[in-house]
């Protein structure tokens, strides 16, 4: 039988501890997270009534995504072309190509790809911003200021981010078309007016994509709460600061991910 | 409370979790002064300022600015008060994203409703104060870490605060930008009739321009004087602080085993 002494030292003991102290330390995390976005929610009044410090923040997270997007998007609907065309003509389908491309990307592709890259383009740096701000003592000399760095800063960011979102899916979903259009019709010889009729026909206003649009809607939501939140919590550090950022691009990719999943699953009209 | 003093500190106690800091402090500083805050790295000078700026609570004890107990103030309140505050960040702090003049204009900009030719005028006043109404196109990037901290002084006084708290004005700057700084902190304490607080363990810079020296130790003040007073101190901490030696109250040496235990000498080594 152990002796006490034994059991205060058993690497066991240590081992529950640490289970212990890691589980309080996650979970004080998403608490903490939580009050942060309701915070951001109640302090969103300055980002509306000084419209301007959102726009700029705009600039910063949707302007300077575009490239990045605009490109993404037209290679992967040109893909999509070729894909799709190799297994619909399998069926002599290859008429329905615009159909396919258009709701690949309206409906998945384009809210979820422009978020994960919208993730690694502009959630890093808004956290890589924002712990650099805290590290640098910039935030608490805002707050020694009299001035509410959560309204100041945080806000407009994150309206920011939640109006971008959306627009740059638009924008990703509307370069893919695009780039099947040239793959399919362009370059394989695809019906153009079997492309583009089909296509009107078989996308749905408010179930495809209104669906895509909120998709990104709750993307951009959840990307930017979790791109602020690990910037504001950073360790005031330069391992602090690049640890979060990491973070931010795993947590929020995997977050997009997972809602897809969500978001799809009460979308879904198969079964009817 | 007595009437010319603007920061009362009453039997403050403070610690970060269960490492205590602060031990039951008690400083006041009057209006129209200079106070410097002395002692060694990492015995609470800060946390005394972030509890004069209302950033932290005091566990036990009271921290009065103009009359008002900072600790009991709720967000609005804190903000009112703070907006009579000017601080000082060690590295100046100031906001890397726009340039020297819109951060001098930031807290004009955010807290009046002054059109933009005045603030102009305020801007380069107040640059012109601090020698640098040439610079006030720069990005604080292009700043020496001297001009970047005098920058940050011009910010701290925008609004003509009563009390302005430096947070290690002069660590890190040559010998001229140290002159410099410790000259501006006496003329604009005289001149603007505001209230300093620095916290410092520069000695010899500090002994020129302040009134009132505090020197903290081990959470507690250890002793305080005027400047004259604190370079006639017999007191071994005191001593050995303005002295600058190397071994005294404060050890050379960070707690540890014996040496020779360590080097395992007089055992037989396997």
């Amino acid at each position: 039988m152990p002796t006490t002494c034994d059991w205060e030292n058993s690497v066991f003991k240590r081992s529950i501890e640490n289970l212990g102290n890691r589980t309080l330390q996650a979970v004080w995390r998403i608490g903490f997270a939580a009050r942060f976005f309701v915070a951001v929610l109640l302090h969103s009044g300055t980002a509306f009534r000084r419209f301007g410090l959102t726009i700029r923040e705009m600039y910063f997270t949707g302007v300077l995504s575009l490239i990045i997007i605009l490109v993404s998007g037209l290679f992967v609907g040109m893909v999509l072309g070729l894909q799709g065309y190799e297994t619909l003509q399998t069926y002599g389908a290859e008429d329905a190509l615009g159909i396919l491309v258009a709701l690949s990307l309206v409906r998945e592709l384009g809210p979820v790809v422009a978020a994960l890259l919208f993730a690694s383009r502009a959630g890093s740096a808004i956290t890589a911003e924002i712990g650099l701000m805290k590290a640098t003592e910039q935030l608490s000399a805002m707050e020694m200021m009299a001035v509410d760095p959560i309204a100041r800063v945080v806000a407009p960011r994150f309206w920011a981010g939640v109006i971008s979102m959306p627009l740059l899916a638009a924008l990703f979903s509307a370069m893919g078309i695009f780039g099947g259009y040239l793959v399919g019709v362009q370059l394989i010889g695809v019906d153009e007016g079997a492309f583009w009729s089909q296509m009107k026909s078989a996308v749905d206003f408010e179930q495809d994509i209104l669906n895509g649009v909120i998709k990104s809607v709750v993307f951009g939501v959840a990307i930017t709460t979790i791109a602020l939140f690990e910037g504001y919590d950073a360790p005031p550090t330069a391992e602090g600061v690049s640890g979060a950022t990491t973070r931010t691009v795993v947590t929020s990719s995997l977050a997009v991910l997972a809602l897809d999943f969500i978001l799809t699953a009460f979308m879904f009209r198969g079964l009817n | 409370m007595h009437n010319d003093n603007l920061v009362e500190i009453e039997d403050v106690e403070f610690g970060y979790g269960d490492r205590p800091v602060l031990k039951g402090v008690n400083l006041t500083a009057r209006r129209g002064q200079v106070i410097a805050i002395m002692g060694s790295s990492g015995c609470g000078k800060t946390t005394l300022l972030r509890l004069i700026g209302g950033q932290l609570k005091p566990g036990q004890g009271r921290v009065r600015v103009a009359g008002q107990s900072v600790g009991e103030l709720g967000q609005a309140g804190l903000y009112r008060l703070r907006r009579k505050m000017g601080m000082l960040f060690q590295f100046g702090a100031l906001f890397t994203d726009i340039s020297v003049f819109d951060n001098v204009a930031f807290q004009l900009r955010e807290h009046t409703d002054l059109p933009e030719d005045a603030i102009r005028d305020l801007v380069l006043m107040k640059l012109h104060a601090v020698g640098l109404r040439g610079a006030a196109q720069l990005m604080p990037a292009e700043l020496s870490g001297g001009m970047a901290r005098r920058v940050a002084l011009a910010r701290a006084i925008a609004l003509d605060p009563m009390l302005v708290m430096y947070d290690e004005p002069f660590a890190g700057l040559d010998p001229i930008s140290l002159g410099v700084t410790g000259n501006l902190i006496r003329r604009l304490t005289d001149t603007l009739g505001l209230t300093s607080l620095v916290v410092t363990h520069d000695v010899q810079e500090s002994l020129k321009i302040v009134d009132y020296i505090y020197f903290v130790s081990e959470g507690v003040i250890v002793a305080e004087g005027t400047a004259a007073e604190i370079r006639a101190s017999d007191l071994p901490y005191v001593h050995q602080f303005v002295h600058g030696e190397a071994d005294g109250p404060v050890p050379f040496h960070y707690p540890a085993p014996p040496y020779a235990d360590d080097l395992r000498l007089g055992k037989q080594r396997v």
